[in-house]
């Protein structure tokens, strides 16, 4: 009877911390898939800050009267590579908006059109921008999936023991209070 | 998306109680037609070895097989960078490798995935998809093959057509040598009547099972394609997108691949040897009907 029930306590015990492991090893799995997805967002980000003074050269022959948007960019450019996640995510929103008005300005000049750089600078950065979003939405998607296993019982007990941190989602701070804003 | 992640795992689970339905249907099969000839084990080993070799030649140079059969040819970064771009950008969004680039040159609109997994894949698309569909189409299209890539649908599709293909040749060689009688009789080996019922049920399995395996083939197919075509918006965040991709591809006037052949027309997005139009969505076709897919997609 003793015995029966020594080995009823071992069960448990050992029920017990198999699933402290498993839960341990399933947040890091999380806690790494979101440094990844935020080293992809960097990675792009980095790409942007160096494509921009490119495009800035290319451009400012021709826009004498968009003076402003040109150094707006070259301002917010800093932010994408320093700063804190929101910096970077409000600088990456409005160089993004500020590109938008570049390339749109753009199509009044058709010598500049014409030329294979501009082209191939509106290609990249266009691509870089859409790689942006797609890096941002995977990030996004693996902040939640660890903020719930950080939040959900019981995996919420261990992870609250062994100090795991609820990660920010990668949005500008404006974007918080609304979420929808269109700017020109 | 932690659902994402457990409908991979649950793909994978599916995949393998399928394969080895597969190879247990040919190991009974090599049984029964090694019991004919006399000896019944050096059938069933003769049938595994067979089809396990198959097998692994299929998951690790299929690929390069598709790929040469289907004359594509890797894709330049300078000459598409459209292309390259998108691919990229939806690799980083479904957290997979950018898979390899390859073109075909054709008229048509139509892309296809292949590769034994997430790390080893290609993606391949028309020269017709890539000068007539948007960006946002492009985008669609090529996200349902990432989709592909991602599930492991490339994997499995491989290993089923390979399996359904050593099925028929077993089938089809037991059946002749039944027709023509060159067995020895197994009846005098002890096998008695037993022997001779396990014969008889491997002969209606070897009339059956090529046509049974050929239709799971073609509903796994169908059901791969709907999955990609909803996990690939998922990816894209655009079912418009895919939607417009497909409602071009329907109403093309040449959809026809030129390099696409009957063993490779499962792998594209749709169907490249459709010859008519408004077909109703058939047990015998390898894609689910267009109408009905963008049907789908539209109630998304």
């Amino acid at each position: 009877m003793v015995a029966l029930l020594a080995w009823a306590i071992v069960g448990v015990l050992a029920l017990i911390i198999l699933s402290i492991v498993l839960t341990f090893n399933s947040l890091i799995m999380l806690k790494n898939r979101v440094n990844n997805a935020w080293s992809q967002i960097d990675v792009q980000l980095k790409r942007r800050y160096d494509l921009i003074p490119n495009l800035v050269n290319s451009v400012k022959g021709y826009m004498k009267h968009e003076k402003g948007v040109l150094t707006e960019v070259t301002k917010m450019r800093t932010q994408l590579v320093n700063g804190s996640m929101s910096q970077k995510a409000k600088a990456s929103d409005v160089i993004s908006n500020a590109l938008k008005t570049i390339f749109a300005v753009s199509e009044r000049y058709p010598k500049l059109q014409a030329s294979e750089n501009f082209k191939m600078l509106q290609e990249e950065l266009a691509g870089t921008e859409s790689k942006i979003a797609f890096a941002r939405q995977f990030y996004n998607d693996n902040v939640m999936s660890l903020n719930n296993k950080i939040q959900q019982f019981p995996s919420n007990i261990i992870a609250n023991m062994l100090n795991f941190k609820e990660r920010e989602f990668f949005k500008s701070a404006e974007e918080e209070k609304k979420s929808v804003k269109v700017e020109f | 998306m932690p659902t994402l992640y457990e409908h991979i795992s649950s793909n994978k689970r599916k995949s393998i109680l399928l394969i080895s339905i597969f190879f247990i249907v040919i190991g009974f099969l090599g049984y029964t037609f090694g019991l004919y000839f006399g000896d019944a084990f050096i059938g069933l080993a003769f049938a595994i070895i067979f089809s396990t070799i198959m097998t692994l030649i299929s998951v690790y140079s299929g690929d390069k097989m598709i790929l040469s059969m289907s004359s594509a040819v890797p894709a330049d970064r300078k000459k598409y960078p459209n292309l390259v771009n998108t691919v990229e950008g939806l690799a980083i969004a479904s957290g997979i490798q950018t898979p390899k680039i390859y073109v075909i040159d054709d008229r048509a609109i139509n892309a296809f995935a292949t590769g034994r997994d997430p790390q080893h894949a290609s993606v391949t698309i028309t020269t017709g998809a890539i000068e007539r569909l948007k960006r946002d189409e492009l985008e669609g299209v090529i996200a349902h093959e990432l989709s592909h890539i991602r599930n492991y649908d490339i994997r499995m599709m491989m290993l089923v057509v390979v399996l359904v293909g050593v099925i028929a040749l077993l089938s089809d060689l037991f059946l002749r040598s039944m027709f023509y009688g060159r067995g020895k009789r197994s009846s005098g080996k002890g096998g008695g009547m037993i022997g001779v019922i396990i014969i008889l049920i491997g002969l209606v399995l070897a009339i059956l099972a090529p046509l049974i395996a050929q239709l799971i083939k073609l509903a796994v197919s169908r059901q791969r394609e709907f999955l990609a075509d909803a996990d690939g918006t998922l990816l894209s965040r655009n079912p418009s997108g895919l939607t417009n991709a497909l409602r071009k591809i329907r109403d093309d006037k040449e959809p026809l691949v030129e390099a696409a052949n009957k063993a490779t027309a499962h792998l594209f997005i749709e169907n490249p040897l459709r010859t008519f139009r408004g077909k109703i969505n058939s047990l015998f076709s390898t894609h689910p009907d267009i109408n009905d897919r963008i049907k789908r997609l539209e109630s998304l």
